[in-house]
This record gives C-alpha cells, sequence and structure tokens, in this order.
C-alpha cells in the first residue's frame, strides 16, 4: 500500500482509539480530579459496560438496535449503581485515604472480574453492531461502526464538558474539586458529590465499553488495556485536568495508530510509556497540570 | 474453595495423625472402609493445611464409585476376584488436572474440563482403571506458567497424584514441565506445541492424545499449497505457539516450490487487528493465520472488512474461532474459506461410532455446541485429546501393571507408553487412530480441512496419518530416568 492510504488508515485507527479512550480516561481523571483517590477498578467498569452490553442483547436477541439501545442507556446506569455501592460500602469506611483506596479497588477489582468469571464465564462473546456497513475506500475496507463510534464518543465527551463547566452539579463537582472544606462551608453536601463523581467516572468507562463491544467483544480481562492507557493518558495530561486528559488521549491514540500501522504496536506502547517516564521526570504535574500537585 | 475430605476428621485430629494412621492400619477391617482413611491418611501427610480444591462435587462420586466400578469388574471378569475397594492397596488412581479455570485461557479452560470429567465419568462406570476408580483434583493455574508449576508441585507434594495431564497453553505446559521432571511426575499434556516433540522437555513429559503443530502443519501443507495458491503471507501469535506455525508451515512452503511473502506476528492480547493488515503485500495468493485468545472473533472480522469482496484465498486453522459460532455477526466474510479442523464441529462431517458416542457423553449437539445452550460452543478441535489421554493413562497403568506412585511403577508406565506404536479408533480415541512415536512422546493423527459453506465447517479433506510424519529431532527413551 502507498504511503498516503496507508497514513489515512493509520489517522482513521488512531481517531477512533484516541476519542474513545480520551472517554475511559475523562472518568479516571475526574474521579482523581475530585476525589483525590486512584481508582484501580477503573478498566472493570468499562469491562462490566461491555459484558451488560452482551446480556442486553442476548435478552432481545434478533432485535440488536433494541438490544444496543437498552444496554447505551441501562448499562452505564447500572454501572453507576454499582460505583455508587462500591462508594458507600468501601470508600466511605476508609475515609477516601489515598493509599487504602489504592488497595480496595484493587480488591474491587478482583471482586469484579471474578464475579464476571463466575456469571458469565471465560469466553469472549460478540455484540452485533446496531448499524453495520462497511466504508470501502479505494485502496482498503473499513468499518463503518468505528466512525458511528468515534462521533458517539466525541458526542458523550462534549456533553459531559457541559455538564461539568455549565450545570449545578458540575459547578460543585469543580467546587469540590479546587477546595473541599471551603465547598463543604459554602453548603456543597461533599459526600454527595463523591458519590456522584464516582458514579460518573464509571458511567463514562461503561459507556466506552458498550460502545467498544460490538467491535471487540465483551470478556472478563479486557478491562486491563484501558486501565493502563487511561493512566497514561491522565498522567500525561495532568491528574484531575480535564482538557489536559483529553488533549493527551488524541496524542496517545493518533500517535498509537500511526506508529502501531508503521511500525509496531509493542513499539507505540513503548513510546507511550517512555513518554509517561519523561513527564514525571520532567513535569510531574503532566503537561497541562500545576507544577505544584 | 476448600479441601474436602471424605470424613469429618477436624484439623486436630489430622495432627495426631502418625499415631492414627497405625491404629486404622491395625484395625483396617474394623473400620469403616480404610480405603477412605487411607485417602485421608495420604491427603494429611503431606498436608495439614487445607488445600485447594479438588473439584467440590467431584470428590465423594469416586468413592461411592470405587465399590461400584470393582463390583463392576467382578461381574465382568468372572474368575477373577475383585474385592471391594479395601486397603490402601485398592485406593482410587488419582489423576491431577492442571486447568486453565481463569487467564486467557479461561475459555478452552471450561471445555477442557467437561471433557475431562465425562470421559472420568465414562472410565469410572465401566470399571475404573485395573478396577480402581478415578478421583479427579482439579487446581486452576490462571493460565500462567509461574502457578503452572506451583500446581504441578501441588498435585505431587500435597495430593501425591499418580498423573497430572491436561495442560493447554504452551507457555503454561513450558513453565510446569522442568518441574513435573524434577519431581518425577508422569505429565501428559493437551498442549498442541512441537515443545514436546522438539525435545526441549524431559522424559517425564508426554501428549499422546493431541498432535503437535509440526505435524498438523506438516499433514495439511501439500494440499493447502496445490489448492490455494503459492504466494503466501503468515499471520501468527507472538509467542511459542504461533512461531510453531510460522518456522513449519514456513519451510512447507519452500520445500513444495512456494514463497512466503510476508510474516506478521500478532501480541496474543491484542484487540485490534485492522492495523496489521496493510502489512500484508498484495500480491499475497494464500492468507494462512492462526490467533489465539479473547480477540479472535475481532481479528477475522476486521479482515474482512478490510478485504471486502477482493481477498486473497483464506486458509485459517481453527484456533482462529474455536468456542466461536460460525453464524456470528460479521463472519460471513469466511464463507468459502478453508479451516483446519482436528476433529469436525459438526457431528454430520465424521459420523464414526467412537465420535458419536463421545458426543452424547459430553452433551454436543450436531453443531458442536452444549445441547443445552446453542450459544456455547465447544473447542472440538482440541478438547477430545483430554478425553483420549485419559484413556490411555487407562490403557498404559493396566499394561504395565502400574499400581503406586512408587520410581518403579512409574518407570513402567514410561517404558510401556514409550514402547506403545498404536492407539485404535473407538470410544476410547473418538478422532481416529493415533500412531505414538516413542521418541518424541507425541501421538500422530489424521487431520481434517473443512470449507466454509452456509457458515457452517464442511469437511473437504482427511489427510492421513502418514501426511503427518516427520523425522524425530529427539529421542526420550535415551534420557535419564
Amino acid at each position: 500500500m502507498s504511503l498516503g492510504p496507508h497514513l489515512f488508515l493509520a489517522l482513521l485507527e488512531g481517531t477512533v482509539t484516541a476519542l474513545v479512550l480520551a472517554l475511559t480516561a475523562l472518568g479516571l481523571s475526574l474521579v482523581f480530579g475530585v476525589m483525590r483517590i486512584v481508582n484501580i477498578a477503573h478498566g472493570e467498569f468499562f469491562m462490566l459496560g461491555a459484558v451488560l452490553a452482551w446480556w442486553f442483547a442476548s435478552l432481545v436477541s434478533g432485535w440488536p438496535v433494541v438490544g444496543f439501545l437498552l444496554a447505551l442507556i441501562l448499562g452505564p446506569l447500572i454501572v453507576g449503581g454499582v460505583a455508587v455501592a462500591a462508594d458507600w460500602l468501601i470508600l466511605r469506611r476508609i475515609d477516601y485515604d489515598p493509599e487504602s483506596t489504592i488497595v480496595a479497588t484493587i480488591g474491587l477489582l478482583y471482586i469484579i472480574q471474578q464475579v464476571v468469571l463466575t456469571l458469565y464465564g471465560g469466553d469472549a462473546k460478540a455484540v452485533e453492531a446496531p448499524i453495520y456497513f462497511r466504508v470501502s475506500f479505494p485502496w482498503f475496507g473499513y468499518s463503518g461502526y468505528k466512525l458511528i463510534v468515534a462521533g458517539a464518543s466525541a458526542l458523550l465527551l462534549v456533553t459531559t464538558w457541559i455538564a461539568i463547566t455549565r450545570t449545578e452539579i458540575g459547578l460543585q463537582m469543580r467546587a469540590t474539586q479546587l477546595d473541599e472544606e471551603m465547598a463543604q462551608a459554602f453548603g456543597v453536601p461533599v459526600r454527595r458529590v463523591y458519590a456522584a463523581v464516582f458514579a460518573l467516572g464509571a458511567m463514562l468507562a461503561a459507556v466506552a465499553g458498550v460502545l467498544v463491544v460490538p467491535i471487540q467483544q465483551a470478556h472478563y480481562l479486557m478491562g486491563g488495556d484501558p486501565l493502563l492507557l487511561s493512566f497514561i493518558v491522565v498522567i500525561i495530561g495532568g491528574l484531575g485536568n480535564l482538557r489536559g486528559t483529553l488533549v493527551a488521549a488524541l496524542i496517545i491514540g493518533i500517535t498509537d495508530g500511526i506508529i502501531s500501522v508503521f511500525f509496531s504496536p509493542t513499539l507505540a506502547k513503548v513510546l507511550a510509556t517512555l513518554l509517561v517516564a519523561l513527564v514525571l521526570v520532567i513535569r510531574p504535574g503532566g503537561l497541562f497540570g500545576d507544577e505544584d500537585s | 474453595m476448600a479441601t474436602d475430605n471424605d470424613t469429618d476428621k477436624s484439623p486436630t485430629e489430622a495432627d495426631d495423625l502418625p499415631v492414627s494412621r497405625r491404629s486404622v492400619f491395625r484395625s483396617a477391617a474394623a473400620l469403616a472402609g480404610a480405603a477412605v482413611a487411607g485417602g485421608v491418611v495420604g491427603r494429611y501427610l503431606g498436608n495439614s493445611q487445607p488445600a485447594a480444591a479438588p473439584a467440590g462435587d467431584d470428590h465423594k462420586p469416586p468413592v461411592q464409585g470405587a465399590k461400584s466400578a470393582s463390583a463392576q469388574a467382578a461381574e465382568q471378569v468372572p474368575g477373577r476376584i475383585v474385592k471391594p475397594a479395601s486397603g490402601p492397596g485398592e485406593r482410587p488412581i488419582k489423576l491431577g488436572f492442571q486447568a486453565h479455570r481463569t487467564g486467557i485461557g479461561a475459555g478452552y479452560g471450561g471445555w477442557y474440563e467437561r471433557t475431562t470429567r465425562a470421559a472420568v465419568k465414562v472410565i469410572n462406570e465401566i470399571g475404573g482403571i485395573a478396577g480402581r476408580p478415578i478421583e479427579l483434583i482439579v487446581e486452576d493455574d490462571g493460565t500462567d506458567p509461574k502457578r503452572g508449576a506451583e500446581v504441578v508441585e501441588k498435585f505431587a507434594t500435597q495430593h501425591k497424584v499418580d498423573f497430572a495431564f491436561g495442560t493447554l497453553f504452551s507457555h503454561v505446559v513450558i513453565g510446569s514441565a522442568p518441574r513435573a521432571g524434577e519431581l518425577k511426575l508422569p505429565y501428559l499434556v493437551v498442549s498442541e506445541g512441537y515443545h514436546v516433540a522438539s525435545g526441549a522437555l524431559n522424559r517425564y513429559v508426554f501428549q499422546p492424545g493431541l498432535s503437535d503443530v509440526r505435524s498438523q502443519v506438516t499433514a495439511i501443507s501439500s494440499w493447502v499449497m496445490d489448492n490455494l495458491g503459492k504466494k503466501a503471507t503468515i499471520i501468527f501469535p507472538d509467542y511459542a505457539f504461533g512461531y510453531n506455525h510460522r518456522d513449519f508451515f514456513g519451510a512447507a512452503v519452500a520445500k513444495l516450490g512456494g514463497t512466503i511473502k510476508a510474516l506478521i506476528p500478532i501480541p496474543p492480547t491484542e484487540s485490534s487487528f485492522t492495523k496489521y493488515f496493510p502489512k500484508i503485500p498484495s500480491d499475497t495468493e494464500l492468507l494462512y493465520h492462526v490467533m489465539v485468545g479473547p480477540g479472535v472473533l475481532t481479528f477475522v472480522r476486521e479482515m474482512g472488512e478490510y478485504f471486502g469482496s477482493k481477498r486473497p484465498q483464506i486458509f485459517g486453522f481453527i484456533d482462529s474461532l474455536e468456542g466461536v459460532d460460525m453464524a456470528s455477526p460479521g463472519l460471513e466474510f469466511l464463507e468459502g474459506t478453508y479451516f483446519w479442523e482436528g476433529l469436525p464441529r459438526y457431528a454430520g462431517e465424521y459420523p464414526t461410532r467412537g465420535h458419536k458416542f463421545y458426543r452424547e457423553k459430553l452433551g454436543l449437539s450436531d453443531s458442536g455446541a452444549s445441547v443445552d445452550d446453542a450459544k456455547d460452543v465447544s473447542n472440538n478441535s482440541h478438547m477430545f485429546g483430554c478425553w483420549e489421554t485419559l484413556f490411555i493413562i487407562k490403557e498404559i497403568v493396566e499394561q504395565s501393571g502400574y499400581r503406586e506412585a512408587t520410581p518403579r511403577d512409574r518407570e513402567a508406565f514410561i517404558e510401556t507408553l514409550e514402547n506403545t506404536r498404536w492407539f485404535n479408533e473407538g470410544i476410547e480415541h473418538p478422532q481416529g487412530h493415533k500412531m505414538f512415536i516413542g521418541k518424541t512422546h507425541q501421538s500422530h493423527s489424521q487431520q481434517f480441512i473443512s470449507k466454509v459453506v452456509d457458515q457452517k465447517l464442511k469437511v473437504v479433506h482427511r489427510t492421513s496419518i502418514e501426511d503427518s510424519l516427520y523425522e524425530p529431532e529427539t529421542d526420550y527413551t535415551k534420557r535419564a530416568l
């Protein structure tokens, strides 16, 4: 294949990866930004979204569109419910202590994984795409659904952005992020904001999982990669910095696409990890973070 | 899972064990079934901690089965007095099944375990092994080489099994085999990789129930080259199992006058594949693919999206789609492509008596899924290896006079197996005759090539055992025991 189409394919792949990644990483970044905790189980919420999408699809088999829409709406809500329960049962009990939270969410990761393995099984299961068509370029074909995923992710990112910057709950979140005690003094129900943020973070991951499952299939170990990439993105962008997260996701996603297509996917991961190391050494707060954070 | 014990002995009693063991032996007849107690003693000697898991539900039936199996054997063999299980000599044969219950092998592992349980049930029903019932002990290795070695160790030192078997993923086999050799535990893997036959492992490791990648590739390559094309590109997983395919198919292509256009390795945990397809040269006539792991369906589907109707001839190993429904969305593109199968997924494609019996006992539908759940598709090209391996253990134990896990009996088992040449097709060997090569510890069998027609696999060619033979590169029989 000549250079032009090759590059075009790389950009397509990169953009799709970047937008889905942005959605997942935004959840992680939000949780860290507001609650100052690191959620190791974030990838499992992504996986739960995907598995629930399979479950809804098999409930109404023969109607892939209905199953998918159900999954898109109810899947994240269920995952959000799981997150609220986890917040109430675990995180609140350990008073959101950063170190304990890391250990607790590692535990949560294993619990979710093993429950899914027990109830759902170890096989990767496919979900039919709600809309399936093949976009035929002169040089190669491409999945039309992937383009839809990219569009839907972009839309969801914009919506979340608006929710955070323009709504009351968004204001409360930002207030809590800036100064928890001061926010509480001004009547912001900090504990409730925490629960809401934890749920929102999980729901963003779950939505990404639902969107991706017709491309990737649901498997109980699928949460590992999104978690790792989200961490890479969040560290490069600056922990808790939403704008940084978005920009970093685009950088990582698109370079990953290009390097994977032209060289090797392993090299892409090596470079991303190297970039993280460089950022940590040179700008510990992230490219867009505060220097002192 | 906690260890389930045959009696309600508490751990404190277990601590006093040497004493109770002696008393058990002295008053064997008085106690209700010294065989049961013997089993407990054996378990506690190496292990005062409750260890993980002989699969719970399995544990008691074999003991009950002990009587019925022996009783049946007594009925079946007139003139030979087979006492009901009594005394340590009549204890069950303990088999340690190393299962991939979790980790990336969990999909395959589930079916391997079901096949194993079905075979154990059948063997126990027909009288067990040499009149002794099988006690199956299942341990999860997490599809992880390090855990695999620990599981082997646990089998040998805690459970004191007679044989360990059933490992599939090649990296786990390679990680576990050295420990089995050190512990002198016969270890019968069901793994497909060339690592056994290559001589890389040791005298205690065998692969008698499933042919290896080299023999599979050797068997199918001339048909594939003659019928599908001579300019080949190989897509393979980037680890030992994939390298077997790359090397042996690559060598076969060169030998048969073809050319390799490109070799494309893919990391086994990859979840997105479109980025690899531009690496396939446009003058490729034959695309040879073999993928494993959770991403297989995505791989095939993205390949379809990429090529559309302008595809080269495609030949794949069914590993790329084991456990996947051929009618899954996005697989329409595979229509008219070809697959290797170890044993046909669709019942009508190989309707022998043995294959039918095997499928019935396993609860397989005609389309190769579970009869209870049409979406639960089996790994029919691989899992028969567990069934056949268990029957091979039975055959060899009975022929070698193996009784106890002593060095002498184990040597007898190993030497008898090494000197065995044929396993005959039947209910014990539903996949077909097996030619066993003692030097390589490896079986050779027929292979199937199937074409996708109406989203089903239709067998178009069956190779002979001779097609799959190659010159042995090692001689395990000369290694130390």
